[in-house]
């Protein structure tokens, strides 16, 4: 006594749609769990900017010896824009970084003063050391916001175009970010 | 440690609150028309009786583009519930492109272009967010079909039985011959 084949195929489809639900269930358990464990920040808002032309903006100086930023500076070299404000305290945090990447004179680091007061701003130049090449004073915050930050310090990788090629949101204060960076910023030379 | 750092990373400029009360000094009418429209809402809001534009058709139009536009700091509260510094910088954007003469819908994509889809508390509709909006309809038609085919099956099965086969229909008839040749012994 045998089961035809295509009895046999029916019964064994039957038996594998009973199994969909486990099958479901792993696939969305396991979505989650990759998930938790991507160690993605969820306070981190993917950029709407990277690959799109650097918004225009001109601003004024901080600094007398030290000139402002604008839109026409970043034409021809890859730059690092970095917004920063005296307040903050992971800008602080970061600055070892940035001055560390001065001194390696790599590249232009532009720095954008985000909503601050310049005397305050000042100090803290002053204090800590000056790794940027220009230094633009943005108090309204306006250009902070043409940039789609959501606080700082945030920071921009421009490429040769004046096209956003990267960027890094939160500071750079341990190795890892610091190697990952530096990565993105030779890729974006090309 | 990460996780502390980032705590900070939406520093809040001590700056701006002191402008926005400095603002919002003077006018009485301003404050008056606020707590009017305290009284009258249901729900608490955020808006600084500064922030406010003199027309109240804009106005009105503002507070409506407001509650749809997500506060990038905070996330799960709009630009005109957050009390952050971002989001009170974002409900002046919203009044100036209005009052400059932008449609809704100019306004909103003066936002996106800045911030992503992200910053729109309802994710538009296209390709990329089909599964997002379709997903949870087609799973129920799904289960509904399968219910359906489910029951009718069933309920198949109980009306019309399958035929025997050949080796049961000889199996019955030399049962019923009453042989007891296919009978285990007992």
């Amino acid at each position: 006594m045998t089961v035809a084949p295509d009895q046999q195929a029916g019964a064994l489809s039957r038996r594998l749609l009973y199994l969909l639900p486990v099958v479901l269930f792993l696939a969305v358990a396991g979505y989650f769990l990759a998930a938790l464990w991507m160690n993605r920040n969820p306070q981190e808002v993917p950029s709407a900017l990277v690959g799109k032309p650097s918004p225009d903006f001109a601003l004024g100086p901080l600094l007398p010896n030290v000139p402002g930023v604008a839109r026409a500076d970043l034409n021809g070299s890859v730059v690092l824009i970095n917004f920063f404000a005296s307040w903050c305290v992971p800008c602080r945090a970061e600055h070892p970084f940035l001055m560390h990447m001065a001194a390696d004179a790599s590249l232009p680091i532009f720095g954008i003063d985000w909503q601050d007061k310049p005397d305050a701003a000042r100090a803290y130049i002053q204090e800590l050391g000056n790794p940027y090449a220009r230094i633009g004073l943005d108090q309204s915050g306006r250009t902070g916001i043409d940039f789609g930050i959501t606080g700082v310090p945030e920071t921009f990788v421009v490429g040769r175009d004046g096209r956003i090629c990267f960027r890094q949101w939160g500071p750079v204060t341990d190795e890892d970010t610091a190697v990952a960076l530096l990565a993105r910023i030779k890729e974006c030379r090309g | 440690m990460k996780g502390g750092v980032m705590c900070f990373h939406h520093d809040s400029p001590a700056k701006a609150g002191v402008q926005g009360r400095r603002r919002g000094g003077g006018k009485a009418k301003a404050i008056l028309a606020a707590l009017l429209l305290l009284a009258t809402a249901s729900i608490a809001h955020t808006v600084e009786p500064s922030e406010m534009l003199a027309d109240p058709a804009l106005e009105a139009r503002a507070r409506a583009i407001s509650q749809e536009i997500r506060c990038v700091v905070c996330q799960n509260q709009s630009i005109d519930d957050s009390a952050a510094d971002l989001a009170a910088d974002l409900r002046r954007i919203v009044r100036e492109r209005l009052v400059a003469g932008d449609s809704d819908d100019q306004v909103r994509n003066y936002l996106v272009a800045r911030y992503g889809d992200f910053v729109l508390l309802k994710p538009p509709m296209k390709p990329k967010t089909w599964l997002l909006w379709y997903g949870p309809p087609a799973i129920f038609l799904l289960a509904l079909a399968a219910i359906i085919v489910y029951f009718r099956r069933r309920r198949g099965v109980v009306l019309a039985p399958k035929p025997l086969s050949a080796d049961e229909a000889e199996r019955l008839q030399s049962l019923l011959a009453g042989d007891g040749q296919s009978r285990d012994p007992v």
